[in-house]
């Protein structure tokens, strides 16, 4: 469905996508992680075809966005990062009207339009104005919109921030009925809860090129260990005692050490608890987890803020 | 394969239709009510202490009908900067209609292309009922030239709605329109010909007039309607204003196209 080798995207002398490959096959659910300005909506935008490339190849389901942009888009739904609905209309002229830019015919449009709105539960909203909807309203209308034209793919970026987590759920099970029914889809995001339940695939981007490819299990196995263990040790006086702490459990795995506490990173997190006790230490709070996509994604990406 | 411009704008129809319908009410009042108030006002009223010789108001009889058609260009020139401001800068950055308009298997020149057909109606439907309301008044001086001011109402119309398009999608601040508004739309008005024959403003400034395009309009609209029509400098005021609207365009979608290419 989507095949790009060295593409790269530049605004002037900023480069925010620096040359990556990506292959997203038919029917599979795709992600982009990635922290702010990694490039994942500048490329998300490429994909879309209304962002020229600046370099390398793109191919979207067999065309060229450069010559088949409008054929391309024909066929894709975009739902953006920010809500772009008209805020002055109701919702379901909202979708309406975006049919007709696809040139569906009227009534076509309609019967869609009523099928959309069952789908995503707003049909008691049909005649409500925008503007009145909650967030999550907001974007399930805005995941409507993108599906007026029966999209083969989906390009979602990021579908749920700034909602509730009830909200959240109830989308991740929309997109979940839209995979099984063999719509592909293409997914930004930074959360990495979303990314292990709605992602196959995904890869990690970092300051415009990818860092890491794989399944959600495949990644953390690869840069991650199978448990981490986490101990908060007493702070006493001025001085953070994990950094004297860390250099007598070093051989037990890697460690991170962070102001609050240190992570453990080793195949068993129970064990690695037994011996900092053996060894005299005795921290005020342990914890043995899992490790999560978000441990992978911090190791390759950094802690450090973006803005 | 890529729509044609016609293919392109038509499919937006319907999305400005519902624009048309939450709009017109306001565009009543702009468009009727306060241009009727400029006629009333300098019109009639001032106009009363205004000797109408024809040798010093080109050719019209009374101050009413030298100033009618210069109000209805520049009134046309004042729907159009309206229309593609404010309206363009919140489809870019407030609403942000126009990206998820391009989404679709749209391309910026179709939405530049329904945009300013959009404009052309409103002008022409607000010039159109301007002229009728004013036939009553004795101002126009044969059947035919009323018509052939309409058009060139629009013409200027249209030049300034290009020019202003690519303008506002080059402008990231709505602060820039107010610096458009006192320094090109209040002095163009006051300026152009509309309110006194531009040979008062001196031999200076009376070429700098006659290079605006407002002038060109208020020009072909007064010849119209008082009859005085000298074909070859009307044909000179349509080419420059066919130019502005040629040119204009092309500013308007390669503007329009790098904004929404824009991070």
């Amino acid at each position: 469905m989507i095949r790009a080798r060295g593409l790269r995207k530049s605004f002037g002398e900023f480069e925010a996508v620096k040359g990556i490959d990506v292959d997203v096959r038919r029917g599979e659910a795709f992600g982009f992680l990635g922290p702010n300005g990694a490039g994942k909506s500048s490329t998300m935008r490429m994909i879309a075809s209304v962002s020229p490339i600046s370099g390398g190849s793109l191919e979207i389901l067999g065309m060229d966005p450069a010559t088949d942009g409008p054929a391309i888009r024909g066929r894709l739904g975009v739902c953006p990062q920010e809500d772009t609905l008209d805020n002055e209309l109701n919702v379901r002229d909202n979708l309406y009207i975006y049919g007709r830019y696809f040139g569906i015919p009227k009534g076509e449009v309609n019967s869609r339009v009523d099928e959309l709105l069952e789908f995503v539960s707003l049909t008691e909203k049909s005649r409500s104005k925008v503007e009145d909807l909650s967030g999550g309203m907001k974007r399930r209308l805005t995941i409507a919109r993108s599906l007026v034209n029966n999209p083969d793919l989906l390009l979602l970026d990021e579908p749920t921030t700034g909602l509730d987590p009830q909200a959240r759920h109830v989308l991740w099970d929309q997109l979940f009925r839209l995979k099984q029914a063999g719509v592909t889809l293409v997914i930004t995001t930074h959360y990495m809860d979303e990314a292990e339940q709605l992602c196959d695939r995904l890869v990690v981007m970092d300051k415009g090129l990818i860092a890491a490819e794989g399944s959600p299990r495949q990644l953390i196995e690869e840069h991650s260990t199978r448990e981490v263990a986490e101990l908060r040790f007493a702070i006493t006086d001025e001085t953070n005692p994990h950094e004297a702490i860390a250099g007598k459990i070093e051989d037990l795995g890697r460690l991170e050490v962070l102001p609050d506490r240190i992570l453990v990173y080793s195949p068993d997190g129970e064990e690695v608890i037994a011996k900092v006790h053996e060894r005299g230490l005795d921290p005020i709070a342990v914890l043995v987890r899992r490790s999560t996509l978000e441990d992978v994604f911090l190791k390759l990406t950094g802690r450090t803020l973006v803005d | 394969m890529s729509l044609t411009l016609a293919a392109g704008a038509l499919r937006q129809t319907d999305y400005w239709w519902t624009v048309f319908k939450r709009t017109w009410k306001g565009g009543v009042i702009s468009s009727f009510v306060s241009p009727l108030f400029y006629v009333v006002a300098m019109g009639v009223l001032l106009g009363g202490f205004i000797e109408g010789d024809p040798a010093k108001l080109e050719g019209a009889t009374s101050y009413l009908a030298f100033i009618v058609p210069g109000l209805v260009a520049a009134h046309a020139m004042q729907i159009a900067v309206g229309e593609t401001t404010y309206p363009v800068m919140g489809a870019l950055k407030w609403h942000k209609t126009y990206y998820s308009m391009i989404a679709t298997p749209l391309e910026p020149r179709h939405l530049v292309a329904a945009n300013l057909m959009f404009v052309l109606f409103r002008l022409a439907t607000a010039c159109g009922v301007f002229m009728l309301v004013l036939a009553p008044f004795g101002v126009f001086e044969s059947w035919w030239g009323p018509f052939l001011a309409f058009g060139s109402q629009l013409l200027v119309g249209m030049a300034f709605a290009t020019l202003v398009y690519g303008f506002s999608t080059r402008l990231y601040s709505e602060q820039g329109f107010g610096v458009l508004f006192r320094l090109g739309v209040l002095p163009l008005t006051l300026f152009s010909g509309a309110f006194f024959p531009i040979t008062n403003l001196g031999p200076v400034l009376e070429w700098v007039a006659r290079l605006t395009p407002l002038w060109h309009g208020v020009n072909l609209s007064r010849m119209f309607c008082l009859d005085t029509v000298d074909w070859s400098t009307a044909a000179i005021n349509v080419a420059v204003l066919v130019v502005v609207i040629v040119v204009g365009w092309f500013w308007s979608v390669s503007g329009l196209e790098k904004r929404l290419d824009d991070r």
